[in-house]
């Protein structure tokens, strides 16, 4: 287990480096820089200052060096758009994509498994049969279409803010308030994010128990009289969780990718935002921040899903030696 | 249901070769009395049954964008005349807008079909790519085994675990921001390619590494075949069923990138229609409330993303998101 655990933690950090050092060399590589945006008529001076403000003026392989010297000491350096640290703002931001997509996650996975111990149940209704026709169609609308029209039910019927993640008057709220306000924001896009990723875990969910609702340890179970129900959560659903935990650690790749659209769709305050206007004003550190932070969400949820694997299913750490 | 979804994935693909004939307006017509008006609705009853016919739109309220029916012309259709399949009459004002009009009173059906040729080309284009590209590096990576499988699994695992979009992002982000139509195609075919080829590698190694070892192909490399030829004649028509669900997942998958990256204006320039700037007019919260039709593009991607996971409900293959 700790061999398992270390490997996979020297994963995790290769790969939030790696990322976040091609971040900053295509960012190096792409044409224009950040002096683009004082347009044609700057003036050299100016253009050199602010070059020399982000090493622009050093080789390529040297600015990933002093960068990456910088980084292991969680420095970050500083957004031109924002003239902040770039530390403070990555975290702000990630921190509201967190939200976002933790939430999204938790009704995905309540809404996902509990619909298919239903649904992947033999011999239950035929309401069953619309449950399962219901998470094909969730299955089919991408988080970009989902945001989009959940945002225009929202504006046309005024149930739910469009956009943003509280109300302009949030600053004088006291925390009680915010947090209302916000979730009551959150609704929308986390509903966006959460509907095709539910569908996925009740389609494996189904599939896995109905691949164990056959097993001979249930019909000897039901034998000794335990109640249906018993057998079904208690004997039947244990089992059939590896491959949706297999599953998991993807499942944060996915909601990554979909808060990007989302985010933007909604006006989500979060990472995907943050990095698509950093990569539009070519903010090389604020780049490079944001694919650090982004991924770190993804080392630590492909860790947690290993994991989850792990303490369910013991022989992936063996096999992995 | 398998032949429902093959019905709506011939439908859209018929539609999209179609498109010049099938479009009732020249796509990039601009009607200035009809900016965002609603959909015409073809009517059929007039007293009794006629022939079907629709009412011009009469402009109530040029700043509500307020229409209503101009029930004392009514306009015939047309079918199958020079213009197209069917039309109504343009140049006196009464235009066919089977699905309404956009920002520029332009026909938004004809757009639409218009655009489904660039984004349909490009990810079959790009499926096309990823999937030869896959093919041969799984069927190299399985066959030749020991260092060079190992690298090639490493890198398509990598791959596998970034966020699509980020960098699919990133990698746009290195180009200039304003580019050609036509380089704007190449270049998210190859982003698309690079990216899509570890999700039909991954498999086709899998079945080559164990089909290397059967007796038929022994029996070849006895016979004096050399390792081209065992791989491409022997092996690969074995791999055909798995590229082809891998191929189907990943289309739509393509066509959703790619209005991801048009719709944050990281793909297409706005002037060239595709199903993501056409989607940018739905971005704007105030009239998506209000001309609910500019989300038909977002329509267009659910029928065909529900297409796929109809053909390949029984498969049970869970769809890249």
């Amino acid at each position: 287990m700790g061999r398992f655990l270390l490997r996979r933690l020297l994963f995790a950090a290769l790969l939030v480096a790696a990322a976040s050092s091609s971040a900053l060399v295509l960012t190096r590589l792409a044409p224009g820089d950040v002096t683009t945006d004082l347009g044609p008529g700057a003036r050299p001076e100016e253009v050199r200052q602010l070059r020399e403000r982000f090493d622009l003026d050093r080789g390529i392989a040297g600015h990933w060096a002093l960068w990456m010297g910088r980084a292991v000491r969680f420095d970050f350096g500083e957004s031109y758009l924002y003239n902040q640290p770039v530390r403070g703002l990555v975290a702000r931001a990630a921190v509201n994509t967190g939200i976002l997509a933790l939430s999204a996650l938790v009704v995905a996975t309540l809404c996902g498994i509990g619909l298919g111990v239903v649904t992947g149940w033999p011999a239950s209704g035929r309401w069953v049969d619309w449950l399962r026709a219901l998470s094909l169609l969730s299955l089919s609308v991408p988080p970009l279409v989902t945001s989009l029209v959940l945002v225009m039910i929202a504006a046309r019927t005024g149930w739910f803010p469009v956009g943003g993640m509280t109300s302009t008057s949030a600053a004088a709220l006291t925390w009680t308030s915010w947090l209302a306000d916000t979730s009551w924001h959150l609704v929308v896009p986390a509903l966006a994010l959460a509907l095709p990723i539910a569908a996925t875990f009740e389609r494996l969910q189904a599939q896995s128990l109905s691949e164990v609702a056959g097993e001979t340890y249930l019909v000897a179970a039901s034998a000794r009289g335990v109640p249906a129900a018993d057998v079904r959560w208690r004997h039947a659903w244990p089992a059939s969780w590896r491959p949706l935990c297999g599953v998991f650690g993807m499942a944060v790749g996915s909601l990554l990718s979909g808060s990007f659209v989302v985010e933007h769709v909604t006006a989500w305050p979060g990472l995907g935002r943050l990095m698509y206007e950093a990569l539009r004003a070519r903010d090389i550190y604020l780049v490079a921040g944001c694919a650090a932070s982004g991924a770190l969400f993804l080392a630590v949820g492909s860790l947690i899903g290993d994991l989850m694997l792990a303490s369910v299913d013991p022989r992936v750490t063996e096999n992995e030696g | 249901m398998r032949r429902f979804g093959l019905a709506l994935l011939v439908v859209v693909a018929l539609a999209a070769v179609g498109a010049p004939w099938l479009s009732p307006n020249p796509p990039d017509r601009r009607f200035p009395e009809l900016l965002y008006a609603p959909p015409t609705p073809v009517r059929i009853v007039a007293g009794g049954l006629t022939a079907p016919f629709i009412y011009k739109h009469r402009l109530v309220s040029r700043l509500e964008r307020r229409f209503d029916d101009d029930t004392g012309h009514p306009v015939v259709l047309r079918w199958l005349s020079r213009d197209g399949f069917v039309t109504a009459d343009p140049d006196a004002g009464a235009p066919l807008l089977l699905l309404g009009a956009d920002a520029f009173g332009r026909d938004l059906f004809s757009r639409l079909l218009q655009a489904s040729r660039v984004t349909l080309a490009l990810a079959l284009v790009a499926t096309l790519g990823a999937t030869l590209l896959g093919v041969l590096l799984g069927a190299v990576a399985g066959y030749a085994g020991g260092r060079i499988d190992g690298a090639l699994m490493r890198v398509s695992e990598f791959l596998l675990v970034l966020p699509a979009v980020y960098v699919v992002l990133a990698l746009r982000a290195a180009l200039p921001l304003v580019v050609e139509p036509s380089t704007t195609f190449l270049a998210l075919a190859c982003i698309f390619t690079v990216f899509g080829w570890p999700l039909v590698a991954k498999g086709v190694r899998g079945i080559v590494a164990s089909e290397r070892e059967r007796e038929y192909v022994h029996a070849a490399r006895a016979l004096g075949a050399g390792p081209a030829r065992i791989l491409l004649t022997h092996i690969v028509p074995s791999v055909r069923g798995h590229v082809a669900a891998q191929a189907t997942l990943l289309l739509p998958a393509f066509i959703l990138a790619e209005a991801t990256m048009s719709y944050i204006g990281f793909g297409f320039p706005d002037r060239m229609p595709t199903w993501g700037t056409l989607l940018q007019d739905a971005a704007n919260v105030s009239m998506l409330s209000e001309a609910p039709w500019t989300l038909a593009p977002a329509g267009a991607i659910f029928v065909v993303v529900l297409g796929v996971n109809l053909v390949l409900q029984r498969s049970g293959r869970v769809p890249v998101q």
